[in-house]
């Protein structure tokens, strides 16, 4: 059953096209991965869902309420880690989670319990009366996933979670995000621009200025880059790179002084490249294709942070019109 | 649905009260706000009022230090009711009014909760402020301080309220100085705070009037002094006036705040 229905979604900032007809569906209990890079229409559409701005055109459902009709149905059933913290930084961990359980109208016998729940599940609960402003930014992220849970949401949305976190602190809370659909019962709408992040998606769709260009699992996106690349480096390249296409009937190039060939299933292909001409080989490698190189070969440019200059223009851009214009 | 149901319910109570102990506690928990916030007063009530009292005498034996207690009270209500409303920039920079904005809480009761809430931080201080009267050679009945305090819960109300208005037009808080500046010194200076309003050229004497913190300090003149060539309109002048544009200004807030988050 899909939980999350978005038919058509648009969005405009005056001039700008934010989000270009966008459809898709996210099933329940799954973690649906929203990937691209800065400014490609991410959180504007997960804005749209959590109710905080209304679509141009085309329409938004969470289990069945329309978020532009009846955003009070939306709200109950959401929860919603924003790229930005939004915690209280002057109150302390405990208190922010309290903040939410009363705004939510969660049940007085519940609040306690549900609170500590929480705060034990995302480790934190050994700093809960500590002032949040003493928090590292692992932790003030993970004490939103906490408050995100407290009402029990159906699904709970992250907006670039790992955003600006050490590496240390980012597979940390990804061991916590990976549990929760079985643990907590939700689904996870996710948006991350770090593709090997997504890897722990169960369907992926990704974006770039605004429309979605492909979608799938992870395996699924990743087989249509073409398979496995396999590098090896030999005694003597000039012979066993014609030696290897004769073998194999397959194209091998060869680039810094390492032949490299694309097939769909390298792990099996390399037993069989070295018996035939094992004595000339000095050394193998293979590579996987990764979300990266899918983006790569839809867009022809890479996904990271260094090549998105002319998005993070766009997003400042409908940053400041949202400020003057349009805050609905 | 383990929610309950919010949406039926025109003023989700449980969201107005954590609105307003959440900025009950900060204000507790921040020693040095309090202190500022009681400086500016104490320092217009001495500074100003002592220096003043030997220059400025009225015939009914009222000293200027006693003449403009009210509208220092008036002051202590103005500043905090308003700088507990502006907090909203502060909370949209900062990111909590997301997180208000994203729960199922209806605008009008997030703008009850932080008016409210303005009012409660506002109404302490006043007392503080009021407890002052000694000093200044007054003497004060029960029932006048509990009238004092009823006038102040309700200016602070209103205030709130409209500073909550004035908090949705601005994004960020560098514009904290212009709020300052055309909007709460005018209104102090424009309300029979310092001098009697009836002084004033006509031009301005029209702003007095539709200024509620006038009405607010009129209120507590009537509270305050027996004699009553010092008040401008009748108490039910003034609490008809400050109810009205209570409920005007909390309108006008929650429409904005549906549109404009």
């Amino acid at each position: 059953m899909s939980i999350i229905k978005v038919e058509n979604l648009s969005k405009d900032f005056g001039s700008i096209s934010a989000v270009k007809n966008v459809s898709f569906e996210v099933e329940e209990g799954t973690i649906f991965g929203f990937l691209g890079p800065n400014g490609a229409g991410k959180t504007t559409t997960i804005n749209i869902l959590c109710t905080l701005l209304s679509p141009t055109s085309g329409k938004a459902f969470i289990s069945g309420h329309n978020c532009k009709d009846e955003p009070s149905s939306v709200r109950k059933s959401i929860g919603v880690v924003f790229q930005d913290t939004t915690l209280d930084k002057d109150l302390t961990a405990y208190e922010n989670l309290l903040f939410h359980a009363y705004l939510y109208n969660v049940k007085r016998s519940d609040r306690k319990a549900r609170i500590h729940d929480a705060l034990h599940f995302l480790d934190l609960y050994d700093r809960k009366n500590d002032l949040v402003k003493t928090f590292s930014g692992g932790m003030k992220r993970r004490l939103e996933v906490a408050r995100g849970l407290i009402h029990k949401p159906r699904v709970l949305f992250l907006d670039e979670p790992t955003l600006g976190l050490d590496p240390q602190s980012r597979a940390h809370l990804w061991e916590f995000i990976v549990k929760l659909p079985e643990m907590h019962n939700v689904t996870i709408f996710m948006t991350t621009h770090y593709m090997e992040e997504a890897e722990v998606c169960n369907k992926i769709a990704i974006i770039d200025n605004g429309e979605i260009i492909t979608r799938g699992t992870p395996t699924e996106l990743k087989k249509t880059v073409g398979g496995d690349v396999i590098y090896i480096k030999t005694s003597d390249n000039m012979k066993a790179g014609p030696e290897i296409e004769k073998l194999f009937n397959i194209t091998v190039n060869d680039k810094n002084g390492e032949l490299y060939l694309t097939v769909p299933k390298g792990d099996a292909l390399i037993p069989e490249i070295i018996r035939t001409i094992g004595e000339k080989v000095l050394s193998v490698r293979l590579q996987r294709p990764t979300l990266n190189d899918v983006f790569l070969k839809i867009t022809g440019k890479q996904i990271r942070e260094e090549n998105v200059s002319s998005n993070d223009t766009m997003k400042n851009a409908v940053r400041s019109y949202r400020k003057k214009f349009d805050r609905n | 649905m383990q929610c309950g149901h919010t949406g039926r319910n025109l003023i989700e109570t449980n969201a107005v009260y954590v609105i307003v102990a959440r900025e009950f506690k900060k204000f507790i928990r921040e020693k040095s706000r309090l202190i500022s916030t009681l400086a500016r007063p104490l320092i217009w009530l001495f500074l100003v009022g002592g220096g003043m009292s030997k220059l400025v005498s009225f015939g009914s034996g009222i000293s200027y230090m006693q003449f403009i207690f009210p509208g220092i009270l008036g002051m202590t209500i103005l500043f905090s009711s308003i700088f507990s409303s502006i907090s909203i920039i502060w909370d949209k920079e900062f990111g909590l009014m997301k997180e208000i904005l994203v729960a199922p809480v209806s605008r009008f009761s997030i703008v009850i909760g932080k008016a409210l809430s303005g009012m409660v931080i506002s109404v302490l201080q006043t007392i503080i402020i009021l407890m002052l009267f000694p000093f200044l050679g007054m003497e004060l009945s029960i029932l006048s301080i509990l009238s004092i305090i009823g006038i102040a819960s309700l200016l602070a109300f209103c205030i709130s309220a409209l500073g909550i208005i004035v908090a949705t037009f601005f994004e960020s808080f560098e514009s904290f100085g212009a709020i300052i500046n055309f909007i709460v010194m005018p209104m102090f200076f424009l309300s029979g705070a310092m001098y009697p309003v009836d002084k004033l050229p006509s031009i301005l004497k029209v702003i007095t009037r539709i200024n509620p913190l006038t009405y607010g300090v009129d209120a507590f003149k009537h509270a305050i002094f027996s004699d009553s060539s010092i008040h401008d309109f009748s108490l039910l002048t003034d609490l008809t006036f400050l109810v009205i544009s209570s409920i005007i200004a909390v309108a006008v807030a929650s429409f904005l705040f549906e549109r404009k988050g």
